[in-house]
């Protein structure tokens, strides 16, 4: 009832004001008079759109065939220049697979949207590429990948332990853009994105010396976006581990000669841990169980630090941000109004609904934040056992989530200069 | 020992499972979210009962010139002899530059004469030229506001502090502010 009350009070108010809108009234200028039409832009064919994704196919399919196939790091790198021409200078870089992610979570989330089916199969088609052939959109169909690939001229290995430590930003930012959009408070993932200010040649200050920060980083440590921070990445990484097929560094046997050991600038390589012949030392059980047992307290103190989160992170939902902003004003401790709370106040709107409307939004976005602290704490758990167990390996391998299959380290294996013919079977002619 | 390359090994069977439901699932997500009549499609729109314009617009936009263009709804307009929206205050009634209001001269201004010979004025707006900065919509109290934008998230709806920006189904892309929806 009393929902009802304020309904018609605003109507009322609403009429009101639009009726001191027509303050005058428009002249008789006759029966021949037309009025000018309202002109209305046209927007982007929907059928480029559907060009757009043809041309995400052909690259994927390019792409894989290059890194399973072909095994040429210089025809991969032609596709990795013409994708970034088209995907990220043409197009300006949207439509791409990692903002998809958010155009997915927010159609699960909130049935009114409405979500391209383009969008849908950006999302999809790398995805089911990686479940075949690995990580094919990385190694050069992304153009966020490329930019960075092409500036890497001085590359640093890292250790193995700070690589595996560092991964942890992408999981955190995943978990949270996907919090954030379900929450309907915006695509987090497109405003901080690094490079879409260059590939526009346009964008705000602070983005355009992130960007530059990121590019001076991936002049020496190989594109640190894409393993450190990309949330695609992440799917595509666990994608990538179920592959039919992978990329292996020899086109046929590994000789462990240790030429390809440091030519990976991303770190995907993993050396043998086991002779041959030799079997492998089970790992320390008690460790083992120490580890399981750390398990349930890493996901328990996720989840508190999520939930811990959630009203901080809350602030970034507009209606949220005014609320607390009103709450200010109304309590006297800050003075003049910002453009929102005055809108707010020329609205007339009661600041009770709103915080009721703002606490609701509080409360989903802890929920989301607790299951992403939950994920968080299995992310930490399974990656220190990880690092504990280990499979037996006999050869030098490309590590099947983390390799981004741009081909750099098969020329230094002797194995394919003899498939192309360079050398002969027993040695340099 | 490393098995021979032909065989399977269990790891091999329970990889193929697992990539197999992925596909499955992954499949089915993209059948499910692109069903019919799972929502409209949409576009983004000022609602101009909402704007206040705060002039973001202009600014805020990700493209070098911003989507957003002030549109003029006619049939509220009551073309007056001195247009709030395209002089200064204070000004004089001419043409001259220096009153104009609008910054990249978007606003044009036609004289049309009644049956009876008074002499009125219509406004229109150059697209081209529009920068969607809302000075002449702040100034009118008269006229409303329309745009397109077709994006992903749209940077201004972002921005806009009275959050105007409001997602509108695609068969009915104007917002006009005029006599039809205010009564």
């Amino acid at each position: 009832m009393k929902r009802w009350t304020i309904a018609t009070i605003c109507l009322v108010l609403a009429a009101g004001a639009s009726w001191g809108t027509q303050r005058f009234r428009p002249p008789d200028l006759g029966e021949r008079y037309a009025p000018p039409s309202q002109p209305a832009p046209a927007a982007r064919s929907q059928a480029m759109e559907w060009v757009d994704l043809g041309v995400l196919a052909v690259a994927l399919a390019f792409s894989a065939h290059l890194a399973l196939r072909t095994r040429r790091r210089a025809w991969a790198f032609v596709l990795m220049l013409a994708a970034l021409a088209y995907f990220g200078f043409y197009r300006a870089g949207c439509i791409c697979p990692i903002g998809s992610i958010q155009n997915v979570a927010l159609a699960l989330s909130d049935p009114a949207y409405a979500v391209p089916l383009v969008a849908v199969l950006f999302f999809v088609l790398p995805l089911a590429t990686a479940l075949f052939f690995g990580r094919a959109f990385c190694a050069s169909v992304c153009p966020l990948g490329a930019i960075q690939d092409l500036l890497l001229l001085r590359p640093v290995l890292l250790p193995g332990w700070l690589e595996a430590a560092l991964r942890l930003p992408a999981h955190l930012y995943l978990a949270i853009a996907v919090v954030v959009v379900a929450n309907g408070a915006g695509f987090l993932i497109c405003r901080y994105d690094p490079f879409v200010a260059f590939f526009r040649f346009a964008g705000s200050l602070p983005m355009l010396i992130l960007g530059a920060c990121v590019l001076l980083v991936a002049v020496f440590v190989g594109r640190p976006y894409c393993r450190f921070f990309c949330p695609y990445g992440v799917l595509l990484g666990w994608a990538s581990r179920l592959s039919r097929r992978r990329v292996t560094i020899t086109p046929d046997e590994c000789i462990r000669c240790r030429l390809c050991e440091k030519s990976c600038p991303f770190g995907a390589i993993r050396e043998p841990n086991a002779e041959p012949g030799v079997p492998t030392a089970r790992p320390s059980r008690a460790r083992l169980a120490g580890l399981l047992a750390l398990a349930p307290v890493l996901v328990a103190l996720g989840a508190w630090g999520g939930w811990r989160l959630g009203a901080e992170l809350a602030g970034l939902h507009p209606q949220v941000a005014l609320d607390d902003r009103i709450a200010l004003e109304d309590a006297g401790a800050v003075t003049g109004l910002t453009d929102a709370s005055k809108a707010f106040r020329e609205a007339e709107r009661d600041s009770e609904s709103l915080h009721a409307e703002a606490a609701q939004i509080v409360h989903g976005f802890q929920s989301g934040t607790m299951g992403a602290g939950v994920y968080i704490g299995l992310v930490v758990a399974a990656g220190l056992l990880g690092q504990s167990v280990s499979r037996r390996r006999e050869d030098y391998e490309a590590d099947r989530a983390s390799c981004l299959a741009c081909g750099r380290c098969f020329a230094y294996c002797p194995r394919e200069q003899v498939r192309r013919g360079a050398i002969g079977a027993e040695g340099p002619p | 020992m490393t098995p021979p390359p032909d065989k399977l090994t269990r790891r091999d069977i329970l990889r193929r499972g697992l990539g197999g439901a992925c596909l499955l699932g992954l499949g089915g997500a993209a059948g499910w979210l692109a069903r019919p009549g799972g929502g409209e499609r949409t576009l983004w729109q000022i609602d101009p009962h909402k704007c206040i314009a705060c002039g973001n617009c202009a600014v805020k936009c990700v493209l070098p010139e911003s989507a957003v263009k002030c549109t003029h709804a006619f049939s509220m307009c009551g073309r007056c002899d001195f247009c709030f929206g395209y002089y200064r205050t204070p000004g004089k009634s001419d043409t001259g530059g220096e009153r104009q209001l609008c910054p990249t001269n978007a606003l044009i201004r036609h004289d049309k004469h009644t049956a009876r010979g008074d002499v009125f004025h219509e406004y229109t707006i150059d697209d081209a030229l529009c920068i969607g900065c809302g000075v002449c919509v702040k100034d009118c109290g008269l006229r409303g506001n329309g745009s397109r934008v077709n994006c992903n998230e749209c940077s201004i709806a972002a921005a806009c502090p009275s959050q105007a920006f409001v997602r509108v189904p695609a068969h009915r892309p104007y917002l006009p502010k005029d006599e039809d929806r205010t009564a």
